[in-house]
C-alpha cells in the first residue's frame, strides 16, 4: 500500500479533481473534497454552482470527464450505476420529493427496506417481523404513524420530505445524500427536520445540501460552499458566511 | 379511503371475474352441446367460436396490462407474440394434416409441395408432437421477448422509443412472414387444419373443448398476473412505472424486473395466439400488422389499465362491438368508430370502465358516514388515518 491509498482510506468520501462538462459548459470544475466517516457535512452554494451535479456523479446518474471518486476508501465510484451503488450503502434524497405517490406510506418503506432486491426474492416474498419493526421504527422516528395506510401522493409536501428522508433510513445506507430536505418547508416542520437530520447523522454519515442558512446554521455542522463547480470555500458556518468571496457570488450584500 | 378497503374492492371484483369466467367456460359448452339446436337457451356453434376468439383476446389484453398498467411499459407490438404463439400451434396443425392434403403429401404441408420445397426445413421439426408446439408456444415468444427486453432494457430504452421499436419488431415479423421463402406459408399463412390431438377441429365437441380451454388459461393467466401484482414484485413494478429512476436509487435492478415481467406476459400472449389459431381456423402474417397490436392497447385502455379485470372486459366489450358494427351497415366506418371509441374513453373516462367504476364506489365509501370507515378500520387492524392535512 502506498501513502495515497492510506489516506483515501480513512475518508467515506473522496472526491479529488473531478470535471464534468455538458456541452462545453464545465457544470463541475477541479471538483476535491473530502468527508470523514461518521461526519455530517451541509453544502452551500448559488445556482448553477453544481451541487446537484456533483450527487449525480456520487450516486452514479452522470459519469465524471475526469477526477478520482471514492467510496470508503477502496470503491471507484465511477465505474458503478445507480443499482450497485445504492447496493453499497449510498442513499440519496432528490431536490422534488420523488415518494411513490400510488403507494402507501408504509409499502413507500417497505421498498426502501434494504433487503433482497432481486426480482425472485421479491416475487416470493413474505413480511417478516423483523421488517415489520424496521418499519415501525421508521414510521416513529419521520412520525408518520398514523399515516402509515395513506397514499404517498395524499401527503403535504413536508411529510413528502420526511416520508423520503424515511426511506433513506429504510435503505440504511452507510451514506446519506440529502438534496434540499427543508424547501417548501414551514419553519416548524424545517426544525423538525434539523433535528431529525441530527438524529440521523449519530449512526450515519450525511451530506446535506441546502440554500436555507437558518437551517444549516442549526445543523451546526462544517459547511462547503460550491461555486462555478468547485470549493470556494470550508469552515464553520461562521467562517463561511464571513468569507469576503461568499459574501460575493452568494450571501449578498 | 384505506388502501385495504381498495385490496378488498379489488379482491371483490377478481372473484365476480373469476366466477363469470368459469361460468361460461361450463355453460356456453354445455348448452351448446346438451341442447336441442335452434331452442332458445342454445348457444350456436358459430357463437362458441365467436366467443372463444374473445376470450383468447382477453389473455392478450391482460398480458398487455400486465406490462402496461403496471409497469408502465406500452409495447405496441404485442400481437407479434400472440402470431408466434399461434404459429406454433398452426405449425402443428399442419403436421397433422398428414395425407389428407390436396397433395397428399405425409411430411410436407400443401403450401411447401406448391412451393417446390424438397424437404421439411430444420425449424419444422419435432411440430409433429403436441408437447413441442406446446412448449414452443411458450418458448418462442418468450425467448423473442428476452431478447428483445435484454437488449432494450439494458440500454434504457423507454417511453415512446420503446412503443416504437416493438412496433418496428411486428412490423419486421410481418414482412419475414409475408415472404414464401421464409417457409411459413407466406402470404396466406397456415391453414385448412383437420383436427388436433386427433379430434376434428371442426367438430362442435372440440370447438366446446376449446372453448372451455380458452375460459380455464383466461382464469390461469388472471390468476398469475394477480399473483405477480399482489407481490411485493408488483409494488416495485408500480414504483418502475411511477418513477423508474428513483427505483434504481433504491439499489432495485430496473431492467430485469422489466426484462421479467415482459417475458412473462409474451409467453401470455403467446398461450392466447395458440389458442386462437384452432378456434378460427387460420394464421397469417397480417396477425402481425401493427394495427393489430394497436387495438389491443385500446381494449385494455377502454377497459381499465392497471385493473386487470378491466383488460379482459376492455377487450370482449370492443370485440363485441366490433363484431356488431362490422356485421351491418356501418361496417365501412368501424375504424372511425374505434378511433372515436378511444378518444372518448381517453377523454371521458380516462381510468377505463373498471378504473372509473372503482374511482366512482370509492368516493361514494368515502362520504358514507364515518362509521363505516371505522368499523371497517377496527377490523383491519389499523387506526384510521388522519384526513385534515
Amino acid at each position: 500500500m502506498n501513502v495515497m491509498d492510506t489516506r483515501a482510506t480513512s475518508a467515506m468520501l473522496y472526491l479529488d479533481g473531478v470535471h464534468v462538462s455538458f456541452d462545453g459548459f464545465h457544470a463541475i470544475n477541479n471538483l476535491s473534497l473530502t468527508l470523514e466517516p461518521g461526519e455530517m457535512r451541509a453544502i452551500i452554494g448559488p445556482n448553477g454552482a453544481g451541487k446537484t451535479t456533483m450527487m449525480d456523479i456520487i450516486t452514479g446518474k452522470t459519469k465524471p470527464d475526469e477526477g478520482t471518486v471514492l467510496f470508503d476508501g477502496v470503491t471507484d465510484l465511477t465505474r458503478l450505476d445507480e443499482t450497485r451503488i445504492a447496493e453499497l450503502g449510498i442513499g440519496r434524497k432528490f431536490q422534488k420529493p420523488t415518494v411513490f405517490e400510488s403507494q402507501t406510506v408504509q409499502d413507500n418503506l417497505l421498498l426502501a427496506l434494504n433487503v433482497d432486491h432481486s426480482v425472485k426474492g421479491t416475487l416470493f416474498w413474505r413480511g417478516s417481523k423483523a421488517e415489520s419493526e424496521r418499519i415501525d421504527k421508521v414510521l416513529e422516528t419521520i412520525r408518520l404513524t398514523e399515516a402509515r395506510g395513506r397514499l404517498a401522493g395524499s401527503l403535504s409536501h413536508g411529510q413528502k420530505q420526511w416520508l423520503e428522508i424515511g426511506m433513506l433510513l429504510a435503505q440504511d445506507p452507510k451514506l446519506l445524500l440529502v438534496d434540499e430536505p427543508v424547501a417548501g418547508m414551514t419553519d416548524v416542520e424545517t426544525h423538525l427536520t434539523a433535528e431529525l437530520l441530527k438524529e440521523i447523522n449519530k449512526t450515519h454519515t450525511v451530506m446535506v445540501v441546502e440554500h436555507d442558512m437558518t437551517f444549516v446554521r442549526e445543523l451546526g455542522v462544517k459547511v462547503t460552499c460550491l461555486h462555478e463547480g468547485s470549493v470556494l470555500a470550508e469552515g464553520t458556518i461562521d467562517q463561511v458566511s464571513s468569507n469576503e468571496r461568499v459574501i460575493e457570488v452568494y450571501l449578498g450584500r | 379511503m384505506t388502501p385495504h378497503m381498495l385490496t378488498r374492492s379489488l379482491d371483490r371484483s377478481a372473484t365476480i371475474f373469476l366466477l363469470v369466467v368459469a361460468a361460461l367456460g361450463v355453460l356456453i359448452p354445455l348448452s351448446n352441446l346438451l341442447l336441442p339446436a335452434g331452442s332458445f337457451l342454445q348457444v350456436p356453434t358459430y357463437l362458441v367460436a365467436l366467443w372463444g376468439k374473445y376470450v383468447c383476446y382477453a389473455i392478450l389484453a391482460l398480458s398487455i396490462d400486465l406490462i402496461w398498467g403496471y409497469c408502465g411499459i406500452l409495447s405496441l407490438g404485442h400481437g407479434a407474440f400472440f402470431a408466434l404463439g399461434g404459429y406454433a400451434m398452426g405449425m402443428y396443425l399442419m403436421r397433422q394434416i398428414g395425407t389428407r392434403g390436396v397433395y397428399g403429401n405425409p411430411v410436407l404441408p400443401d403450401f411447401m409441395v406448391f412451393l417446390n420445397y424438397s424437404k421439411l426445413p430444420w425449424y419444422w421439426y419435432g411440430f409433429d408432437m403436441f408437447w413441442f408446439a406446446a412448449l414452443m408456444v411458450l418458448v418462442v415468444p418468450g425467448l423473442l421477448a428476452f431478447c428483445f427486453g435484454w437488449l432494450a432494457f439494458r440500454s434504457r430504452v423507454t417511453g415512446v422509443y420503446l412503443s416504437i421499436i416493438t412496433q418496428a419488431m411486428t412490423y419486421a415479423l410481418l414482412l419475414a412472414f409475408f415472404r414464401n421463402d421464409f417457409g411459413f406459408g407466406g402470404n396466406n399463412g397456415l391453414t385448412d387444419f383437420k383436427d388436433i390431438l386427433g379430434f376434428n377441429v371442426q367438430a362442435e365437441g372440440t370447438r366446446a373443448a376449446l372453448f372451455a380451454l380458452s375460459c380455464l388459461a383466461l382464469i390461469a393467466a388472471f390468476l398469475i398476473c394477480r399473483a405477480i401484482v399482489s407481490s411485493k414484485l408488483g409494488k416495485v413494478l408500480i414504483a418502475v412505472r411511477d418513477a423508474e429512476s428513483r427505483t434504481r436509487f433504491l439499489g432495485y435492478r430496473v431492467e430485469s424486473y422489466k426484462l421479467f415481467v415482459f417475458t412473462v406476459s409474451a409467453c401470455m400472449a403467446g398461450v392466447a395466439g395458440a389458442l386462437y389459431v384452432p378456434q378460427v381456423g387460420i394464421i397469417n402474417p397480417s396477425e402481425f400488422a401493427p394495427g393489430n397490436s394497436i387495438e389491443a392497447v385500446i381494449w385494455v385502455a377502454v377497459g381499465g389499465r392497471g385493473t386487470l379485470v378491466g383488460a379482459a372486459l376492455g377487450a370482449v366489450v370492443v370485440n363485441y362491438a366490433k363484431t356488431f358494427f362490422t356485421s351491418g351497415m356501418l361496417a365501412p366506418y368501424w375504424l372511425f368508430m374505434l378511433g372515436a371509441m378511444f378518444i372518448l374513453v381517453t377523454l371521458l373516462l380516462p381510468k377505463g370502465i373498471v378504473g372509473t367504476f372503482n374511482a366512482w364506489r370509492e368516493s361514494s365509501s368515502e362520504r358514507r358516514p364515518a362509521e363505516a370507515a371505522r368499523s371497517a378500520a377496527a377490523e383491519d387492524g389499523v387506526t384510521e388515518p388522519k384526513m385534515a392535512e
